[in-house]
Parts: structure tokens; sequence; C-alpha cells
């Protein structure tokens, strides 16, 4: 086949390639994403993603963190995007960078001094280093436990209290790593202390 | 740490035990025979009347090829059209505005090579329109034409000596309404029931419980997220893709993301065996794909599990693993296996940020994609596996004395030059691009400062790594990478269109050649192919050939920043 014989061949194929994609942009853009869209109507909150109300109103939603930076409050994690959840990111910093393990130094001077007489050995790393899309609604256990007594001390209520709305606050799993969810656990203390 | 083990084996056992029914059922799908979806032969008749296409016309190799890069050329217009006019068309909630040039060519060309490298974020950098027909449709027509030209190669395999193999639009169509379209349905329902939203309507504003305004950004995430991945195409809804909390909310969905991009590639594997009746070569082909995947796995496994040692010099509690850029539903190690799996599979979604893995779990990540042949792409990874397998008859072949034949037929000197020169392409766009990146900014560093996130040899990684994921038509990054700028948009773009096109022209075009050949039966004088010694030939090859030519490059990136942290 000459060159010139492939090009009519391709002019050949122009037009089917043109029709078949307009009848493919109905089915994938149009049929499937609706397809989907009907059967999201059937899951929890219609397909808007799961929120949190706190006394009648929408404090969030179930799977995007949050920022607390008050006492009384549990901390999420560190974010690069700040917890903006118009948009996400991880820090993208490299572990050798110099600047990189001066931040989190200065990280964990924070938290020891917010936190007095918790031992450096028991702070996790969750807490000095950033998620990676910046929205973790998530800590771990140890991640929870570290900020008891602070938020305690701040609430005027029992460490005991406090401890035992971690427990039940923790989601346990066979396979991934156990994990409590940041506002709900927020949300439940402020019931606990009647706000 | 038991159960984050547990959990990868899990994963893995459960991909495993869904491709190999759907290798068989894909088998069945190509070679036209009955199936339990044979209830949509209506509608796909009824596509190929609205298209004008008859679908039994018998094409040669080139027919193929030619109706491959048409269509291609179709859709690269309309991606083009739609992104660099979006902030003016309808379905734009968030009000986000229409694309320059040049990062419309990159975002285009690299969705519609399967790539999905993204030098935007979703949340600002597209219209819901974008979102769904040009991010939505490319993902799922370009995993088609991947897999549609694995079957012409399957096709020209078989004894028989012909050019007739089979027809471009009837493999093509039938990967999207047999595999793609069902399957993404199945996922993205799992999804939304687990809090993914798919809905129209823009960012949500609400007050946080402390009393922040936010806004959080919603739409049709559920629908895309799914041919994201059963695709391998692997670009994100979100910014931060499927570490993103709605696009991929807790461990089961990460799971089903997770098992989505594998399956397709595996079972394409099984599906070769049950369709040639050569089950033994699928073994063959399997094993050694497995073996390379898990020995890039276990140590990307083990170093995320150990933790930063520059964290532990802090005396910190670093039992749970290298947390930066993680996401604490998943852990350290379900986090490492996603990354080498979308490593090695050409799919490119993250679930953590790459950038800040351990240094030799970059380098593992970029074996992954600097191979390209372990599982790979939808279809293509075949594609490139089969490239190597050529090599490796020929070179078995002149060690042992005998006529290098594969399945009966002759590999002769124009099918090893396409072969070299598929599988050279690849480090050559790799290392010359990355040369002279490293060249312009070594010339001009504070101009292109913006360039790198991280200082030294980790700098270097960020650059290295982008160029290993555009040749790879990987589409995952360090992110950390600067890379709205020109010249990345651009160098990235045609690497990019290089690194598809030529591997699938050249192993359609050697399989072609192969078909026509006259078939020798196999006698006490053919090497077969399908033993384990040849399986340990294939991957003297794949080390040779893949790793080996990056070493140089690697030491200087990965290798060099272990040294420096441990």
């Amino acid at each position: 086949m000459t060159n010139d014989l492939r090009f009519k061949e391709m002019k050949q194929h122009l037009l089917p390639a043109f029709r078949l994609t307009l009848v493919l942009l109905v089915v994938c853009c149009l049929i499937y994403p609706a397809l989907v869209w009907a059967g999201a109507q059937l899951a929890p909150n219609g397909g808007q993603g799961e929120t949190i109300s706190h006394r009648g109103r929408v404090v969030g939603y179930d799977n995007v963190g949050q920022k607390f930076t008050r006492p009384e409050y549990f901390w999420s994690r560190p974010s690069a995007v700040d917890y903006n959840s118009a948009g996400s990111a991880g820090s993208n910093k490299g572990p050798s960078n110099p600047d990189y393990q001066a931040t989190v130094q200065a990280r964990l001077d924070t938290f020891l001094l917010q936190n007095p007489g918790v031992p450096k050995a028991q702070v996790p790393a969750e807490l000095i280093t950033a998620s990676g899309s910046g929205l973790d609604p998530h800590l771990s256990p140890a991640g929870a436990a570290v900020q008891v007594a602070r938020v305690a001390r701040a609430r005027q209520l029992d460490a005991t209290k406090v401890q035992a709305l971690v427990a039940q606050h923790t989601q346990h799993s066979l396979l991934g790593p156990d994990r409590v969810n940041v506002l709900r656990l927020n949300v439940a203390l402020d019931q606990l202390s009647g706000r | 740490m038991i159960n984050e083990l547990l959990g990868i084996g899990a994963i893995y056992f459960l991909t495993l035990v869904l491709a190999l029914p759907l290798g068989h059922y894909l088998a069945r799908v190509f070679k036209g025979e009955k199936n339990l979806m044979d209830f949509l032969r209506p509608v796909e008749n009824g596509i190929f009347r609205l298209s004008g296409i008859d679908a039994r016309r018998e094409m040669s190799w080139q027919q193929h090829l030619v109706a491959l890069l048409t269509i291609n050329l179709v859709w690269f217009l309309l991606a083009m059209l739609v992104l660099s006019t979006q902030g003016s068309l309808p379905l734009n909630p968030d009000q986000n505005p229409s694309m320059a040039p040049d990062l419309a060519f990159n975002t285009a060309i690299s969705f519609l090579v399967n790539c999905n490298l993204q030098h935007y974020s979703g949340e600002s950098g597209l219209s819901y329109l974008s979102q769904i027909v040009v991010i939505t449709f490319l993902q799922f027509v370009s995993a088609a034409t991947g897999i549609a030209a694995a079957v012409v190669v399957f096709n020209a395999l078989q004894t028989r000596a012909t050019d007739k193999l089979g027809n471009f639009y009837n493999y093509f169509v039938k990967s999207l309404t047999r595999l793609l379209l069902p399957g993404s349905l199945v996922v993205a329902l799992l999804l939304a029931f687990n809090g993914t939203p798919m809905t129209l309507q823009g960012k949500q504003e609400l007050v946080t419980l402390q009393g922040d305004s936010v806004a959080v950004s919603r739409g049709p995430v559920a629908a895309m997220v799914a041919i994201k991945e059963l695709g391998t195409n692997g670009g994100g809804f979100y910014g931060a893709n499927s570490a993103h909390p709605l696009e991929n909310p807790n461990y089961l969905t990460n799971a089903v993301e997770n098992i989505a991009l594998v399956i397709i590639p595996m079972a394409m594997v099984f599906a070769l065996g049950f369709y040639l009746n050569r089950r033994k070569l699928a073994l063959m082909i399997f094993g050694v794909m497995t073996v390379g995947f898990v020995v890039l796995l276990a140590p990307t496994v083990y170093y995320e599990l150990q933790g930063n040692p520059a964290i532990s010099h802090l005396g910190v509690n670093q039992g749970l693993g290298a947390l930066e850029g993680k996401e604490m539903r998943f852990g350290a190690a379900a986090s490492a296996y996603w990354s080498i799996t979308n490593t090695v599979i050409s799919c490119g979604s993250v679930n953590s940020m790459h950038d800040s893995f351990m240094p030799l779990s970059g380098l593992t990540q970029m074996l992954g994609m600097m191979t390209n042949a372990f599982y790979g792409g939808c279809g293509v990874g075949l594609l490139n596996f089969f490239a190597y397998l050529i090599i490796a008859v020929f070179i078995a072949g002149l060690m042992v004395g005998r006529t290098p034949e594969l399945l009966g037929k002759k590999i002769e000197a124009r099918e090893m030059k396409i072969a070299i020169i598929v599988t050279l392409l690849h480090p050559l766009l790799i290392l010359a691009g990355t040369a002279l990146t490293a060249h312009l900014y070594a010339g001009n560093p504070t101009e292109y400062a913006g360039w790198l996130a991280n200082p030294g040899y980790h700098g270097f990684s960020e650059m290295l790594y982008e160029f290993t994921s555009a040749s790879a038509n990987n589409g995952s990054g360090f992110e950390g990478l600067g890379d709205n700028t020109p010249w990345w948009n651009i160098s990235t773009g045609v690497v990019l269109l290089l690194s598809r096109f030529l591997p699938i022209i050249g192993p359609v075009a050697i399989a072609g050649l192969l078909a026509r050949k006259k078939y020798v039966p196999e006698s006490a004088g053919t090497l077969p192919a399908d033993t384990a010694t040849f399986g340990v030939m294939v991957m003297a090859v794949i080390v040779i050939i893949a790793a080996l030519a990056f070493f140089p490059a690697l030491a200087l990136g990965p290798i060099a920043e272990h040294f420096s942290l441990y």
C-alpha cells in the first residue's frame, strides 16, 4: 500500500469515526452517568456525600477533614491546604528535604508546648506529618489518646470520660489500620459538654 | 502491622480470583463465542448501524492501525475544542476558566493516550462538562483502544497464515459494551454507596464545627472514578486523586478501586491463554509479571512501614510507618501496595503522595514504569511484554543455535528491528527528556526555581519521575513539580504522543507480519516459549534492557538520596 492509498483509507475512516464518536458520547457521557446518578439516588444522602449535623445545622462531611485549633477540640493532622476543601493536595516534601525536617521539628515543639506533660515518645508521627489529600478526616487511636489530657482540661471534664468517648469512636477493622473520625468525635464531645 | 499486611494480601488474592474467570469471559467475547452478555448484541448492532460501520469486514494489520489512528485524531480535536472553551460552555457551576492552549494540548493528549498526567487541579481547572465529555469519555475510549489493539495481536498469533485479523470497530465497541461500561457501573455504584458524590451541584458552602467557613468540592465523581481505575487511566477528579476522602472514602473503596485497576491487565494475560488455547504460555507470562511485581512491592512495603529515619531521630512514635502524604484510613502498607500496582500498571492514580515516599520506594515506583510490562496498562501492557518476548526468543534462539520461532512463526530481522525500536524508544525518551530538562535547570536555576519542590537528589528524582511517567503513559507524578509551564506541558505532551502510539503500532505490526507467515509445527528443534527456563530468559531481557539502561540516572536520584538518609 502506498502512502497515497493509506491517506485515502484514512479519509474513508473519517466519517465513521466521527459518527461513532457522536454515538459513544451519548452512551458514555449521557446514558452511563445518568445510570450511575439514578443508582446514587438510593445511596445515603442521595449521592451528595454523607454530611454530619449538630444542633440542626450541617457542620461538615463525614469524610472531609476539618481544621481544629481550639484546645477543647481534638486536632486533625497537619494539612498542606489548611483544610480548604475547595482544593486538595499533599505537601509533596521529600523525606530528605532539610526545610521539611525543620517544619516537622517545629510542629513537634508546638505540640509538646500545647500538651504539657506528654512525653515525646507518645506523639504519633501522623500529628507532625501532613496527609496526602490535606483533608484526612482520621487519626489513629494513639493520635487521639495523646490529646485526651488537654481536651479534658480545657473542658473541665473527667479524663476517663473523654477516654471512653475516644474508645467509643474508634473504628476497628480486620484488614486496615484502626482509626478515629475527628469530626464525629468532636461533635460527640460537644454533645457531652452540652454545647 | 499484621492486619495491614493481611489487608494487602487479601486485595491481591481477590484480584486474582476475579481475574481468572474474567479472562475466560474476555476470550469468549473476542472470539465471538457465546457468553452471558450476548443480550447486548442489539445495542452493539445499533451503535454500528448509527455509525455506518460494517463490523464484520475483516481488516489487515495496516487497516487496523489506520482506523485506530483516525478515530484517535477525531477525539483529540474534540478534547482540544471543549477544554479551550469550557469557561463559556454549560455545566460549569464553579465558574472555572477555559484552559490556556499549552495546558489544553497537554491535557487532551494526556487523556487521549491513557496517561492522565494532570498539570491542573480538578477542583479549579475543569468544568463538569469537561470532566464528563473530555475526561470520562477519553478514559473509556482510550482503554478500549488499548484492549482492541491487544486483541488484534491475539488474533494474529493463531496458527493459520492470514492477512485478515478481525475488525477494529468490533473489538473496540465490544471492549466498551461488554467490559468497561458494565464494570464501571458496578464500581461507580459501590463508590456512591460509600459516600463518593455523584451530583451536578457545585461546591457546598458550610460553617465547620469550630466556626470556619469552608466550601466542599463535589461533582459527578463516582462515574468518573470508576472508569479512571478500571480503564487504567488514573487521572483523578480531585487534585489529590484517590487520596481525597470523597474520591476514595474508606478501606473498602480503596480495595475496590485497587482491584478495579489491576483486574483487566491481569485478566488479559489469562484471556491470551484461553484465546490461543496456550495456557502454559499465559502462565509463563503471568509468572514473570508476578515475580517482577513482587520484587518491586516487597522493599516498598518494608521501607514505608519502617518510617522516615529523619523523623525517627526526633524520638516520636513512628509505629505506623512513614505517614507524610499518606491517609490514616489506608495506612502505610496499603499505600505502598497501591503505589506499586499503579506504577507497574500504567494507571498512575495515587492514594498517597509519591513525592514523600522513602527514596528506595520512589526507585521501585520508577522501575515499575521503566519496565512498564509487569501486568501493564489496559491491553498495552501485554503489547509491551510482547516486544520483550520477541527479543527474548531471538536472543535465546541465537544462544542455543536454533531458529528463533514464536508459536510456530519464524522471527526474522524485520520483526526484531521493530521490537528493538519500540523497547529502546522508552529509555531514550525518558533519559533524553530528563537530561535536557536538567540542563535547562542547571543553566538557569533562578528562572526555573518554581519547577522543583525539593532540593538536591530528590529534585532530580522529581524531573526523572515526570518523564518516566509520561513515557510510560502512567500519569502519576512527584507532584511537587511545578509542571504547568509551557516547557513541561509541551515536552511531556510530545513524549506522551510518541510513547503511546509507537508501542501500539510496533507490536501490532510484528503480529501482523507473523500472521502472514507459514506455520511451522513445533518439533524437536523448536525452542519452547512456555517453560520456566524461557521465563527466566524473558526476565533477563527485561532487566537488561529496561532496568539497567536507567541505572545511572537512578543512582543520581533515589539511590544517592537513600544513602544521604540512612
